[in-house]
């Protein structure tokens, strides 16, 4: 019965981990550069949940462009609409907020936070079936059906919500700084990494141990293969555009939480971080995304510190290193 | 002999290119039909449309009754189509193991089935928690069309299995592929190896500019070298 025996030894595959060290070679270098391990602490943890909140917008974009291939310069009218929507749960349970109650104050924030990423949902079906689905394969199309659609948006929400920023304040609990030394951290700033946190165990939790993540790895692979196997890909193609426009909406909420107010701009300013992100990290890699997210943030912050004109162009400056190094991102995945 | 597939006058553009120029082909139920001719003839495009890959611009495409012509390639292949491409195909960042899991489309991985196809193919078994990518080519290939025969299929299309295949590997692919054609499945296969061709193939169309211009039994035209060269440009003979 058995006729093909091809099974020679194949070469060992080393776990590439030298992308994944990269966050922890800046701290290391820029370390010594800070002094004070106090300021490095704060540096460093603030860091941490930045990159854990670009890390929750970013990895529906890399979901969105890397299955679908589409450029959704719209992505950040979820984020703006995530932030809107938390802002409208919060504001009439302010007296839940406030309490000094930790389930009250957690109810609030969770509410918040769902109900954000489940509007955005619902509007990322809408956007799909309105806006991208007729330009499918269209790149140029898509960058000015998409910009398109986020301006409406944004306009959108300032009819709505007017051009003046609303103040949001988190939950009472999330106040102020644990203090460890002479170290301070905001708790907020812990609760948004746990949360990020989250958010990365369940995605690759769904894309390497349900039949739904191995059918969005082989569609951010070969889409064509997929649909010759009989699964029906313009289905999941809408699942996934509504997951990362749900995931937009959450960062966006966890955003404007952590600013401590909301405003239409939101979204655009955190558009152009994330495509950043993405590239960093490899298009489609959500591994990838996470730890780049990790690294412009945490490169972001240092230099701030120790260079503050150099902030704004570290971003920019971090994927250019990245790109001569590995050209196709941090951890590339096969067939883009 | 019922045809279990059938085309018929099957046009198919690609931009502004015409590639399927009126094919009229069948493939008789529950044997194996190569599908020969030169480069650039149009056999992989006319396996593509069949799958609803590239959609015919005109002309009938037929799974028994069911017209097939204006089917995503989604609802061809949840007829019971199989389709191992010419590029092999495997989900390079999957292993093996879920590259096969995504192939059973319709119900669980059947044990029975699974020991059948990983005994055609010991080294998936070996290699079973693998990254596809890492695999050889062969493997790749062997990986492709245990995919496409995970579940019980109504019709296979196979584009160049063989292709870059070591002699070794290719004698042993030939005996895996009369296995498959003893379960009874209807075969539609492009082959550029007439070695393989001969020895799986029971009938034969051969292609030319984007139409069927032979058709008759795969035998014939192996004992038939003035026939090979009228058609192909070359002879059997040759690539013994």
């Amino acid at each position: 019965m058995s006729v093909l025996d091809a099974g020679a030894a194949l070469p060992r595959r080393r776990p590439d981990i030298l992308p994944a060290l990269t966050p922890l070679a800046v701290a290391l270098v820029a370390a010594p550069f800070i002094g004070s391990p106090s300021t490095f602490v704060t540096l460093t943890a603030a860091g941490l949940a930045m990159g854990m909140m670009i890390f929750t917008m970013a990895s529906g974009l890399t979901l969105v462009f890397g299955m679908m291939d589409v450029l959704n310069f719209g992505h950040g009218a979820f984020i703006a609409l995530g932030a809107y929507a938390a802002t409208l749960v919060l504001l009439p349970l302010a007296s839940w907020s406030s309490a000094d109650s930790l389930p009250l104050n957690l109810a609030a924030f969770v509410l918040a936070v769902v109900v954000a990423a489940l509007v955005c949902g619902v509007f990322g079906w809408v956007f799909e079936r309105l806006i991208v689905k007729p330009v499918y394969g269209q790149h140029l199309k898509q960058i000015l059906a998409t910009i398109g659609g986020s301006i409406i948006a944004e306009q959108l929400l300032y009819a709505v919500f007017g051009p003046a920023q609303i103040p949001l304040n988190v939950p009472k609990t999330f106040e102020g700084s644990f203090v460890i030394g002479q170290a301070a951290i905001e708790k907020y700033r812990l609760v948004a990494t746990c949360v990020g946190l989250l958010v990365f165990a369940a995605e690759m939790l769904i894309l390497n141990r349900t039949r739904i993540g191995l059918l969005i790895r082989a569609g951010v692979e070969n889409r064509e293969m997929v649909e010759a196997l009989g699964y029906r890909v313009d289905r999941l193609f809408v699942a996934v555009f509504m997951a990362g426009s749900a995931l937009a909406g959450l960062g966006g909420a966890m955003m404007a939480l952590y600013r401590g107010q909301v405003h239409a701009t939101i979204g655009g300013e955190f558009l152009v971080l994330c495509f950043i992100v993405i590239i960093i990290g490899g298009l489609g890699s959500v591994g990838g995304s996470f730890v780049a997210s990790i690294l412009v943030a945490l490169i972001a912050n240092y230099a701030g510190f120790l260079v503050p004109k150099l902030a704004l162009v570290s971003n920019i400056l971090a994927m250019v290193a990245v790109l001569l190094w590995r050209p196709r991102g941090l951890y590339p995945v096969s067939g883009r | 002999m019922s045809a279990a597939l059938t085309l018929q006058g099957v046009h198919t553009h690609i931009g502004r290119y015409h590639i399927l120029q009126g094919v009229d082909l069948d493939a008789p139920a529950g044997v194996t039909t190569m599908l020969l001719g030169r480069n650039g003839a149009g056999k992989t495009t006319t396996l593509r449309t069949i799958m609803g890959l590239w959609r015919a611009s005109k002309g009938r495409i037929a799974l028994g009754a069911t017209p097939l012509e204006s089917m995503a390639a989604s609802d061809v292949a949840r007829l019971g189509v199989g389709y191992a491409p010419e590029t092999m195909a495997v989900f390079s960042d999957l292993t093996v193991k879920e590259n096969l899991v995504l192939g059973a489309r319709a119900r669980p991985l059947d044990d029975a089935r699974l020991a059948w196809i990983l005994g055609f193919f010991p080294a998936l078994k070996k290699f079973w928690l693998t990254r596809a990518g890492a695999l050889s080519g062969g493997q790749k290939q062997m990986l492709s069309i245990a995919r496409a025969i995970v579940e019980p299929r109504e019709l296979l299309l196979i584009d160049e299995p063989t292709k870059g295949l070591s002699p070794a590997i290719v004698g042993s692919l030939i005996a895996c592929l009369n296995e498959i054609k003893a379960t009874g499945v209807t075969i539609l296969m492009v082959e550029q190896n007439f070695r393989v061709a001969r020895e799986v193939g029971d009938e034969v169309r051969v292609m030319d500019n984007g139409r069927v211009v032979h058709r008759g039994r795969m035998a014939e035209l192996a004992a038939d070298s003035g026939l090979q060269n009228r058609l192909l440009g070359l002879s059997l003979d040759s690539h013994q």
